[in-house]
């Protein structure tokens, strides 16, 4: 791969750092009037998520990542692997592994869309859209006429994921949640 | 589109009363406003400044010659000192190649003024009272290198080892490089961990500089240890001013001059003319005086409490 030197440092670029791929999100150039210019980058590792700071010296450069983000629909899982398809008309299938799914385990569904950063050609990891709409698989019996004021009830979804809903809300009923928050949106349209 | 400036109408009004206010402030001291050249056949040979250079042909010059565009106008100001001009300030569009970020613009406005017979002490009094009067700053505090060093990091920046300066660099600002020199860790440390705290609640003068980073200021012994007489000017975390007592001493001038372009050479980056006219005006005098370089649009950017240079200047770099 290429390599990025500092004066092309800026937020976006991908680069491997400490053997882990990662991505600008801030860069700050950093010169005392007569003293040695730096770049002040902060970093996200996209293996860990963990956000890094760092300090280079003008004209350091660092290794490009074979880092690519690309658009995937959700198919099935074996149990090892959940296998997404490319939505270019390729049809072509990638398997992304417990660790690449990570928390998006909650928020996958069959035939939705979500963002998978691929690294050296594997899933890395897995984004899901701000909202999908989720099934109810199990919860207390709604409360007829409560509709709008107050009170809430743990609810159990089609993959597995707990959230607080309204008291209205039914067994069988399809709910948009926020995936950024976990949190209850509304009823979703059909 | 980008042909509308960058800033707001505010920012351009804020500027025209900034300049009238200065120039008033030195019309008053019988300090002579000056002009000279930005374009130069040497330039400053100074390890970590590049200068833009510019190409220009002359009638009877069969080729075009590489001429310097001034990262100050302090080479110029201090030939008019040796030629008698008594005290004089400037304001000057200087080029420093390479410098962008949210303080930086490769063009920016310079506020530089010399005071013959003026000690390091009376200068910062001048600046202090400078800033009162444009920008309504309280009066400055001042500590000295050592001191900030002290407070901020507990570590003496004149004695401690380079082993242990590189080491605490590492631990504090995630350095990769490893080929840094003394002055580098010197500098991460002050940027990373002293500067962003200074002259917060009022501004804050920084004194008695390692005499490394002496530049063109004369260098004192205290307590065995060697000083440069030179202060830095902090306002709410930016770097505002630097100042000197001048280097006089044309033998001294050069030799700083031939070993900069010794460490360029090592470093593997070009040469820089040395500028033999101010070398010559030394050696038939310069008066003693101390001289301070201002940066007119951080000033404005105080006055205006931003943190980005884009906002006090019509057009940066990108809309130029």
């Amino acid at each position: 791969m290429a390599n990025y030197s500092t004066n092309e440092f800026k937020s976006g670029v991908k680069v491997m750092l400490e053997g882990d791929p990662c991505a600008m999100l801030e860069v700050e150039f950093v010169k005392p009037g007569k003293g040695q210019a730096f770049s002040r980058v902060k970093l996200r590792n996209l293996r860990s998520g963990r956000v890094w700071e760092r300090t280079f010296k003008s004209g350091e450069s660092l290794e490009a990542a074979d880092v690519i983000e690309l658009d995937m629909e959700y198919l099935y899982t074996d149990g090892e692997f959940w296998h997404f398809m490319l939505t270019d008309g390729s049809f072509e299938q990638y398997g992304a592994d417990e660790t690449a799914v990570g928390d998006c385990k909650k928020w996958l569904k069959e035939q939705v869309i979500y963002t998978v950063t691929l690294y050296n050609g594997a899933p890395l990891t897995i984004s899901p859209p701000n909202f999908v709409d989720l099934e109810v698989v199990e919860t207390d019996p709604g409360l007829k006429g409560d509709t709008a004021q107050g009170g809430t009830k743990p609810a159990t979804f089609t993959t597995g994921a707990v959230i607080n809903v309204p008291l209205f809300v039914n067994i069988g009923e399809v709910l948009k949640i926020d995936t950024r928050s976990a949190e209850y949106v509304s009823r979703a349209k059909s | 589109m980008t042909w509308q400036p960058g800033c707001e109408l505010e920012a351009l009004k804020q500027r025209a009363r900034l300049l009238s206010s200065i120039r008033c402030f030195f019309s008053e001291k019988a300090v002579l406003e000056v002009d000279t050249p930005l374009l130069s056949h040497s330039s400053v040979t100074d390890l970590h400044l590049a200068s833009v250079t510019a190409q220009l042909s002359l009638p009877g010059h069969p080729s075009a010659k590489t001429m310097y565009l001034q990262t100050s106008p302090e080479f110029a100001m201090k030939r008019l000192l040796a030629s008698g001009s008594g005290s004089i300030y400037q304001i000057a569009k200087c080029f420093r190649d390479g410098e962008r970020g949210a303080r930086h613009n490769p063009e920016f406005s310079m506020l530089e003024w010399y005071r013959p017979d003026f000690n390091l002490q009376d200068l910062m009094d001048e600046v202090a009272e400078l800033l009162f009067l444009v920008a309504n700053l309280p009066a400055p505090e001042t500590v000295t290198y050592q001191q900030a060093f002290q407070y901020y990091l507990n570590i003496d920046p004149h004695k401690e080892s380079d082993e242990t300066l590189s080491q605490l660099a590492k631990d504090k600002t995630g350095i990769c490089a490893d080929d840094l020199s003394r002055d580098d860790c010197l500098d991460l440390l002050l940027t990373h961990c002293i500067e962003p705290d200074l002259g917060c609640d009022k501004p804050v003068f920084m004194t008695e500089y390692p005499a490394s980073q002496a530049s063109l200021a004369k260098v004192k012994e205290r307590d065995g240890v060697l000083l440069a007489q030179r202060f830095e000017l902090y306002v709410n975390g930016l770097e505002l001013a630097n100042g000197y007592d001048e280097l006089v001493d044309a033998d001294e001038q050069l030799q700083r001059f031939d070993a900069d372009n010794e460490a360029r050479k090592a470093c593997s980056l070009p040469e820089i003319p040395v500028d033999y006219n101010l070398v010559e005006s030394l050696k038939s005098g310069l008066p003693e005086c101390s001289g301070v370089a201002l940066g007119l649009d951080r000033l404005q950017m105080v006055i205006q409490e931003t943190k980005c240079i884009d906002e006090v200047i019509s057009f940066a770099i990108e809309r130029a």
